[in-house]
């Protein structure tokens, strides 16, 4: 390669203009400062414990937490560990995140929706709903639904009686409870079943589609396999279904299932705060589909529904999910400001009374807030790949 | 106004598969087609020219009903085009319809673009879908391109994609509303001997376009359409060689100028 001799070298700057060396400095800078303050705040937690008497180390998790918990999905009472009250918050926050992103969603989507409609009317009530609920502090709309809202029902003895078996007091809300008899697995069976079936006929339906062009209704007729089964073992089997119907008894209820009103309270603020902001993705996403896919859609003869599943939901989750995604992440964080009412979540029981109590602060911090990296980077993940399932190849 | 005799004619006969009776519409106070009567008949071929805002590509995008009229008639292939939705899919099923910018599926590869009507409205089963939309993709010349996306092709191929997803429905009559606008020089040839092959073959065609060498080539019958009405219809020849109307003469002295 004669060619690639050239005949003047190009001169070399000075060392100081040089970018490739300033690089290599300015990062060795920033590394020796990073890891100098490390250094320094360890070196200030270890003094600063050891001058109080505190010990460091996970020891404390299987000591007795000695307080009780006003909800748990587990079994707990006070004579367990400290290392209990942390799984004990740990569900909690999960159920309320769990149950919130989902009713998020479902809402969310509803109001995004409603929002482009031709209706006057329901554009308007969903514009009016999202601007409401997306311009209130979140903690507000907590604070409205436990004290204003459920706060504001009657007692146990005068509580909202909904057909006997139901009833709504500043307690909670009381369910009756089903209590499984031998029998009832019969009814599980049916449920499985039925699921294995629709599975089954999704496949099978889209083979005939292919073969034939008929279009099978999948969804209504597996909807109906999936409730019908286990309603027929029910019948069948002579109805091996009992229910607990809550009674009162003295000054609250027995009996049946109770939801809390601080569970009450911020899963309807987590869910109405959240849908807001998800309305306006979905609604966004829709518009970003442009108006000449509609036109080439329907100018082939597809009718309305048919566009919007084919053509225009494909097209709009691409500019929907990474937001949605966020919003996700955004839920299960806010859920910590349970706090504020009471609601025994893992920031409530595990950072407020057991750090309280034991004084590790350092190890429960530590703790706490890797339960919530964990749970993001796995909402994260799971909508990544749900993501790259759905996303366009394009080229 | 100019009425041709042929087209007289032609109104009483009954080979006509689109008839247009005193068609009329309004954006709010805006009338933008006043009163136009099209009789077409079967594998007629027409080009439809004027002035941008004169209403043209309204007036195509009526026959398969992306725009709404207000007043007066139009019924495509004996199917009367009214608000019943049944009547209005029916006329798409057998109107193809070409768009200035292509509108292809992107998240749909080439192929899957020509095979989701052919499926989910005329219930082709899909191998024999695949089979015919093969044979289009390979008529408009680019059946090497069926499993890439479309914002892998260029503007040129998109849009013989586009008239091979429309032929996929193997319609009647196929509606062009100016195909060749948003497309390079170099590449609206490849757009237009598609066009003229497809004329060939006896399709009956309405396109909106500026390509006046077409327009002689092929057309049975050109109109010119300025401010939402026919000013004039003639064929090819003596459109573009004795134009009756000063707005037509004024119109083609500015495209034909160079």
């Amino acid at each position: 390669m004669q060619s690639e001799e050239l005949p003047v070298k190009p001169g070399r700057p000075k060392p100081w203009n040089d970018p490739r060396i300033r690089s290599v400095v300015f990062q060795l800078l920033a590394i020796a400062a990073v890891i100098w303050i490390g250094y320094t705040l360890f070196q200030n937690t270890v003094n600063n414990m050891a001058s109080r008497g505190i010990s460091t180390g996970f020891g404390f998790l299987d000591e007795t937490a000695g307080f009780g918990i006003i909800m748990s999905l587990i079994e707990y009472n006070e004579t367990m560990s400290y290392g209990r009250t942390f799984l004990v918050g740990l569900a909690n926050t999960m159920l309320v995140s769990g149950l919130g992103i989902l009713l998020a969603t479902i809402v969310g989507f509803i109001v995004g929706v409603a929002r482009l409609s031709s209706n006057w009317l329901v554009a308007k009530v969903s514009l009016a709903y999202i601007e409401i609920f997306r311009n209130i502090p979140l903690l507000l709309q907590i604070f409205f639904w436990y004290f204003a809202v459920l706060g504001a029902l009657p007692g146990p003895r005068q509580a909202v009686n909904v057909g006997d078996i139901a009833f709504m007091s500043n307690r909670g809300i009381v369910l009756p409870k089903p209590i499984f008899e031998p029998g009832a697995g019969l009814m599980g069976l049916g449920l499985l079943i039925a699921l294995i079936v629709t599975f089954i006929l999704a496949r099978w339906a889209k083979r005939r589609q292919a073969a034939t062009g008929q279009i099978f209704p999948v969804l209504p007729v597996g909807l109906g396999l999936i409730i019908g089964l286990p309603v027929l073992a029910y019948f069948i089997t002579g109805g091996p279904v009992s229910w607990d119907i809550p009674e009162l008894g003295g000054f609250n209820f027995r009996g049946g299932i109770t939801a809390i009103p601080e569970l009450g309270a911020l899963l309807l603020a987590l869910t109405l705060y959240t849908a807001s902001f998800i309305a306006e993705i979905v609604r966004s996403g829709i518009v970003a589909v442009s108006k000449g896919q509609t036109e080439a859609a329907a100018a082939l003869g597809l009718p309305p529904r048919r566009i919007l599943r084919l053509v225009v939901i494909p097209q709009a989750l691409r500019v929907i999910i990474p937001p949605l995604t966020s919003q996700y992440l955004n839920l299960t964080k806010n859920s910590s400001l349970a706090v504020a009412i009471g609601y025994p979540d893992l920031v409530n029981v595990f950072m407020g009374t057991t750090l309280n109590q034991t004084g590790q602060a350092v190890e429960i911090v530590a703790m706490t807030m890797a339960v919530y990296l964990l749970l993001s980077l796995s909402i994260s993940i799971l909508m990544n790949i749900y993501n790259r399932a759905v996303a366009l190849k394009e080229r | 106004m100019q009425e041709n005799n042929a087209t007289v004619a032609s109104a009483a006969s009954n080979e006509d598969i689109i008839a247009v009776q005193d068609l009329n519409k309004w954006y709010g106070e805006f009338h933008v087609l006043k009163s136009i009567n099209l009789n077409v008949r079967k594998g007629e071929r027409i080009v439809i020219c004027g002035p941008s805002g004169s209403g043209k590509s309204t007036f195509i995008r009526c026959i398969n009903h992306l725009e709404a009229h207000q007043r007066g008639n139009i019924v495509v292939d004996g199917v009367e085009l009214n608000e019943d939705i049944k009547n209005i899919e029916a006329i798409r099923r057998e109107v193809g319809m070409v768009f200035q910018h292509f509108n292809l599926f992107p998240h749909l590869s080439v192929l899957e673009n020509c095979l989701l009507a052919p499926i989910w409205v005329r219930k082709t089963p899909r191998d024999q879908a695949i089979e015919t939309a093969m044979q289009y993709l390979e008529r408009v010349k680019i059946p090497e391109q069926a499993h890439k996306y479309p914002g892998q092709l260029s503007g040129g191929q998109q849009q013989r994609v586009a008239i091979a997803r429309a032929l996929c429905m193997q319609p009647k009559i196929m509606l062009f509303d100016e195909p060749t606008s948003a497309l390079d020089p170099e590449m609206i040839k490849e757009v237009l001997d598609v066009m003229i092959e497809l004329a060939g073959s006896g399709m009956t065609m309405l396109c909106v376009t500026h390509e006046m060498g077409f327009a002689k080539t092929v057309a049975d019958r050109v109109i010119f359409m300025d401010g939402g009405e026919i000013v004039e219809q003639a064929a090819p020849e003596t459109f573009f060689s004795n134009p009756q109307q000063p707005r037509t003469q004024e119109f083609l002295e500015q495209i034909l100028q160079h």
